[in-house]
């Protein structure tokens, strides 16, 4: 899960890395009633989860309350790449001498974290990185062993961050780190981390992403959760514990397994060329495809108005055929005159034999079965084209 | 042959007396495995019945090593749990621990994947995994055992129905032995790993490989490949048509930017002479005609 800007500088702040005082605004009353707050003069920034918001107008500077809420009724609303800006942070504006780079995420290659460090701070890392490499600092870190002290300094000098900061910094970086480690995250970025005139290391701007498998032990980030930008379907699916993501294609997808599933899109794509459509979503529904389990996704699926037809890809591995075709006509059963829409199944694995005599004797108007995967990819695409 | 498991592994299952590891240590006993006991703290010194075959549990996993001479373990345990689970049995010094269990956080995993490493006893599988299959010698996991028999194929992927359903298309040849890696932002046995195993076991005569999106993994055993495997490799790439920036089931299933496209991998392998298959079944046949000479 990725957070705004706003709530990774609370997060910071509740980790007591230096951050300057911020609030979020809905509104741009709001925005005039935190500029107050702040006081003087600040800056009002478009809170969405996607780079490149400075160059596209999204972070103005405000000379006070007033001019605040100006700035805020001009960025809100505003499209920045595909995304609406419905918050805006009203933020302290410092005077800056110096920006400076510093992030621990994971690193999936090397199986463990790594931070990395730079002077070149303020940019896109990716710039910094590819044109400039020797002012990037990567350090890889021994989950079981962290950062401490010794080994904030190290990572500070391979950085070249001047003398005079290097004991203010390598303790922004402990702290980081300790926050990395108590909130389950896989990033934690601070661009552009700065120097203010006074000479005070600060978080000027954060990204963080936290690891949903780590929910259990972090009853708190629920709250964290963007559920405006949640596409309804998701949400639906989310409540009834579905591995959903919506697409913008008209063929509808159930499946058993990431893996599997993943495939049945390509394959649908693939097969779509022909008539113009497109996998409408990806639906897991795991090992034990229960009635139940498939009643929820069937009313998902049907209730998508981009969904012409649905294609159903089972491959029974310890979930038996018949088990899965029973569940396909109890949920066809529980759905009556909500299915609506040509269901083209393919059951192959465990039992099929049984799973198919299931549904052919089942006999439902709306659903016809194809023996492999292709084949019924084929008939999905066809059917969605008409 | 086979690659990591055989007929003389011995294998115990953390999380015996769960209602998922009681399921599954029938079906892997069914399936031929050895399996001599189990491990759930707090409950040592009971025995379990499962259809007809007595087994032990034992608190920890160096007990149950002491009393039975394990080698493998297979982790049931729920993600809250698998952490100190796999910790026991790195301690241990186990060779093998498959870790089944789906949704661990990955601080978690790194933590102890680290920690086996630097004690170097013990390989770890998975997590969020379907285990491993030697058809008719072992199985620890969830692999259906019953899809094919032994053969001469070697198959490792990240995803578990993947593999059932490649091992369903090629039933008809068989396999030395299916991996199933796991679809984790950290895991343990990479392709990599598998690959060079394939490659020094004598019965494997060619490899399929499936990848999904997210990370370099597979461009990196495309390199490995080129430098190492001269067996004939068919590959297989899920998740073309996933959009950026979202988790597609697997959590390490996931296209960062421009970064773990299944575009990226496809690409990297065919440069090294892997023939990539657009769809599981057009996979199957490339490796059919390998093997058909």
């Amino acid at each position: 899960m990725d957070l705004f800007e706003y709530q990774a500088r609370d997060l910071f702040e509740s980790h007591q890395i230096p951050v300057l005082a911020g609030a979020v605004a809905t509104t741009p009353e709001q925005a005039y009633e935190a500029a107050t707050k702040i006081g003087g003069k600040v800056v009002v920034k478009a809170q969405v989860k996607v780079g490149g918001r400075g160059k596209a107008g999204g972070v103005k500077l405000a000379e006070n309350a007033n001019d605040a809420k100006e700035k805020a009724k001009m960025i809100l609303g505003m499209d920045i790449k595909g995304h609406t800006v419905n918050k805006v942070m009203i933020a302290q504006a410092a005077p800056i001498a110096s920006e400076y780079y510093l992030a621990i995420l994971l690193d999936r290659t090397n199986r463990n974290f790594l931070v990395m460090a730079s002077i070149a701070g303020g940019m896109e890392i990716e710039e910094v990185a590819h044109k400039t490499p020797e002012k990037l600092a990567k350090i890889g870190i021994n989950p079981n062993t962290g950062i401490d002290k010794v080994k904030a300094l190290e990572i500070v000098k391979s950085g070249q961050f001047p003398s005079d900061i290097a004991d203010q910094v390598a303790d922004v970086l402990i702290k980081l780190w300790q926050a990395f480690v108590k909130e389950d995250a896989t990033l934690m970025e601070i661009n552009p981390l700065v120097k203010t005139a006074d000479g005070k290391i600060i978080a000027l701007d954060g990204k963080v992403t936290l690891d949903e498998n780590a929910g259990f032990r972090h009853p708190n980030h629920e709250e964290l959760v963007d559920h405006a930008a949640t596409n309804p379907l998701e949400k639906l699916a989310k409540e009834k514990d579905l591995n959903y993501v919506k697409l913008d294609g008209q063929v509808g997808i159930i499946g058993n397994g990431a893996g599997l599933v993943m495939s049945t899109l390509d394959v649908v794509a693939y097969a779509g060329e022909k008539y113009g459509v497109k996998p409408a979503n990806f639906l897991d529904i795991g090992g034990g495809a229960s009635a139940d389990v498939m009643a929820n996704g069937l009313s998902i699926i049907l209730g998508d108005s981009d969904v012409k037809s649905v294609f159903v890809n089972v491959f029974g591995g310890i979930t038996s055929c018949d088990a899965v075709a029973t569940g396909i006509v109890q949920a066809l059963e529980i759905l009556g005159d909500k299915a609506t829409k040509p269901i083209v199944i393919r059951l192959d694995g465990n039992n099929v034999e049984a799973g198919r005599k299931i549904l052919n004797d089942a006999n439902h108007p709306l659903v016809q079965q194809l023996k492999t995967m292709d084949g019924a990819a084929a008939k999905a695409a066809e059917l969605a084209g008409k | 042959m086979s690659i990591f498991v055989n007929e003389n592994t011995k294998v115990i299952v953390q999380g015996m007396t769960g209602s998922e590891g009681t399921k599954h240590t029938k079906r892997m006993l069914k399936a031929g495995t050895k399996i001599v006991a189990g491990v759930t703290p707090g409950k040592g010194g009971q025995s379990v019945d499962m259809d007809g075959k007595h087994l032990p549990i034992f608190n920890t996993v160096s007990e149950a090593i002491s009393a039975t001479g394990a080698n493998a373990s297979v982790v049931f345990v729920p993600p809250k749990f698998a952490k100190a689970a796999v910790i026991d049995a790195v301690d241990a010094e186990i060779a093998l621990v498959v870790v089944i269990t789906e949704g661990i956080p990955v601080h978690d995993v790194a933590a102890f994947y680290a920690y086996a490493v630097s004690k170097g006893k013990t390989q770890i599988l998975g997590p969020n995994c379907p285990g491993i299959i030697t058809p008719g010698k072992a199985n620890l996991g969830i692999i259906p055992a019953d899809i094919t028999g032994p053969g001469k194929i070697g198959l490792v992927s990240k995803s578990g129905t993947l593999t059932y359903q490649m091992m369903f298309e090629l039933r008809d040849f068989g396999f030395t032995t299916a991996v199933g890696i796991g679809g984790d932002p950290i895991i343990g046995t990479t392709h990599i790993d598998c690959l060079r195993a394939f490659q020094d076991d004598p019965e494997t005569k060619a490899i399929v490989m499936i990848g999904e999106i997210g990370g370099d993994a597979e461009e990196r055993a495309a390199l490995f490949i080129k430098e190492y495997v001269t067996k004939p490799v068919v590959g297989y790439v899920a998740g073309f048509t996933a959009p950026e920036g979202k988790t597609m089931g697997h959590a390490g299933a996931i296209v960062s930017g421009s970064s773990g496209t299944a575009a990226a991998k496809k690409e990297a392998l065919e440069a090294v002479g892997v023939a990539v298959g657009k769809t599981p079944s057009e996979t199957a046949n490339l490796m059919r005609k390998i093997l058909n000479g």
